[in-house]
């Protein structure tokens, strides 16, 4: 089934952590496997954020399991070094999971290809301002373990998985960023068809995806598409013809947030739209859950785009 | 705070929710009237004191106050009376009901009114897809737009919707009526049955077997009927749109049954 949310404020940063939090709680019933975040904060111009795991939940907990994790941890910053990026700040958020503040004015893929080039090590994000923060377990006790409550930023999606198509586990769970774009992340619910022909055309093109789960394509193809100088909504309206099956998936950049709906509108979507924000999530509960009031919603149509900027 | 996701919720070892509940007592009863504030009542709560205050205590008039968007709200309601929400519903709200008179001032979600079997369902905002799916009797009312797929496997009644309808709006419809006052998406009536949808707007692409209608005095009556009694001012010009038949084969034997038969 699945659960997907989104905001984008826009007057500025508000407490978007805690906001996605709220929503995503309130969806747990539609995906209790795992819980993921893609957070906006403030734009830092020269400098990255990266956040990587260096073990997945179906990891062999087996006796050299700590000491691989640190020998893995010192490899990532060896490696960092080498590519000539400067360590400003690193934070542990759990046993597996690094947060590092970076200044890097290198090539991007290069850099990600390092680091997953370590075993079982994965970058789930890197950006300017994108932060994704996805593990198993419902929205309170992710935003627990990560402590996002505090999290400030001007836009954020969020998603709640029930495994049908891959693994439950953390390189299964949406967000997906789509490799080696920074600052682009996607969810989304539904099924897609055509995801083997996908796969394999942008494999060719020399892309690599870290989960078998069908929904990293969207990420990769409309960042591919963007790369080549769409914008964001036209990548969108492409979408829809080229990708085959049944979703509503919402995309996000660093300045904009936008949703799509197949031809069937197999997916729920409601939408909520003022002057100061935009909410929209799988069920007006959510919605709901932020914006504790009577508000006037609507289910957008089979094969609309919709994109805001912040 | 509204109740945020299931933090409150329990379950029993057949994940039937908050099995231990109660209805809450809090509704406030004058001149046979009675209302409560649902905001901070889980749905199962709200619903034990909507069945205790219609069951138990023989309330023919209840408003449900704040209901904010919570799933599957004044469901399986067997009995005339008027109920009123005052805000959204979500999903599945007012599913298979028998007799109730209801306003909804706001929205519903997916659903809504699913197998009704009669009453008279009516909801001042938007709704959702699958509205009124498996509608069997009643009339509801959808002042705003609908989704995708109202109606499908409608088997009577009459769905009523001032605005637009998304795709496949009367999918494998058997029976009944849909009025729709605003544009249709593709794929009208596709692969129904019987039963005739009348349309004011624009449709984007008939459904297989979905063809236009002879307009007759009958069809006139009822679009009027229905308009006046809702309040909903004089009605548009309609085109009507019934099953074209061309995919009854309820006479053809299938092959083995042929060779049966012979």
């Amino acid at each position: 089934m699945c659960g997907i949310a989104g905001i984008i404020y826009r007057n500025g940063t508000h407490e978007i952590g805690r906001d996605m939090t709220r929503m995503l709680q309130s969806m747990k019933h539609r995906g209790p496997d795992s819980t993921g975040y893609a957070l906006y904060g403030p734009h830092q111009h020269h400098q990255i954020v990266m956040r990587y795991t260096l073990a997945d939940s179906t990891t062999p907990r087996d006796f050299d399991f700590d000491e691989r994790l640190a020998r893995n941890q010192q490899r990532v910053v060896q490696r960092m070094k080498a590519a000539g990026a400067e360590i400003l700040e690193h934070e542990q958020e759990t046993e597996y999971a690094h947060r590092l503040n970076l200044r890097y004015e290198g090539d991007l893929k290069d850099l990600t290809d390092r680091i997953e080039d370590i075993r079982d090590a994965e970058v789930l994000s890197l950006g300017h301002s994108l932060e994704i923060v996805k593990d198993l377990g419902d929205a309170d006790s992710v935003a627990a373990q990560y402590d996002l409550n505090g999290f400030a930023g001007t836009h954020a999606i969020g998603h709640v998985r029930m495994a049908t198509e891959s693994d439950v586990d953390i390189s299964g769970a949406h967000p997906y960023w789509a490799y080696p774009f920074n600052d682009v992340a996607v969810v989304h619910n539904g099924q897609l068809t055509n995801y083997f022909q996908w796969k394999r055309r942008l494999e060719r093109n020399g892309h690599r995806f870290q989960s078998e789960c069908d929904s990293e394509i969207i990420a990769v193809y409309l960042a591919e598409k963007m790369h080549e100088g769409a914008s964001l909504s036209d990548a969108m309206h492409d979408s829809l013809e080229e990708l085959d099956g049944v979703f509503t998936y919402i995309a996000v950049t660093d300045d904009a947030l936008g949703v799509a709906k197949d031809e069937m509108a197999a997916k729920p979507l409601v939408l909520y739209e003022s002057d100061d924000v935009v909410a929209l999530a799988s069920e007006e509960i959510a919605i709901r859950a932020v914006l504790d009031r009577e508000i006037d919603t609507h289910d957008p149509y089979e094969g609309e785009v919709m994109v805001w900027q912040r | 705070m509204a109740i945020v996701g299931e933090q409150r919720i329990t379950y029993d070892a057949r994940g039937l929710a908050e099995p231990q509940a109660e209805a809450p007592r809090t509704a406030k009863i004058e001149d046979g009237k009675a209302t409560f504030d649902a905001h901070d009542l889980s749905t199962r709560q709200i619903n034990l004191e909507l069945r205790r205050l219609l069951y138990e205590e023989g309330i023919m008039d209840v408003t449900v106050q704040n209901p904010g968007a919570k799933h599957s709200l004044g469901v399986g309601i067997l009995t005339r009376c008027k109920i009123t929400f005052d805000g959204s519903l979500g999903y599945f709200g007012c599913g298979l009901i028998d007799g109730p008179e209801v306003q909804i001032n706001g929205r519903v979600g997916w659903s809504a009114c699913e197998n009704m079997m009669s009453g008279v369902v009516v909801v001042e905002g938007n709704a959702g897809s699958l509205t009124g799916a498996a509608l069997r009797g009643g009339d509801l009312v959808v002042k705003g737009q609908v989704g995708a797929r109202t109606g499908i496997d409608q088997k009577g009644g009459t769905i009523v919707v001032m605005g637009d309808a998304g795709s496949m709006t009367g999918f494998m419809m058997q029976r009944g009526r849909q009025i729709l006052c605003g544009d249709v998406g593709p794929g009208l009536g596709d692969s129904m049955y019987d039963g005739t949808i009348y349309v004011a707007g624009k449709v984007k692409s008939l459904g297989i077997d979905c063809v236009p209608g002879e307009w007759t005095d009958a069809d006139t009556e009822l679009v009027n009927r229905k308009f006046e009694i809702y309040g909903l001012g004089s009605p548009p010009e309609f085109q009507k749109f019934v099953c074209g038949k061309v995919l009854y084969n309820y006479d053809n034997l299938e092959p083995s049954e042929r060779k049966l038969v012979l």
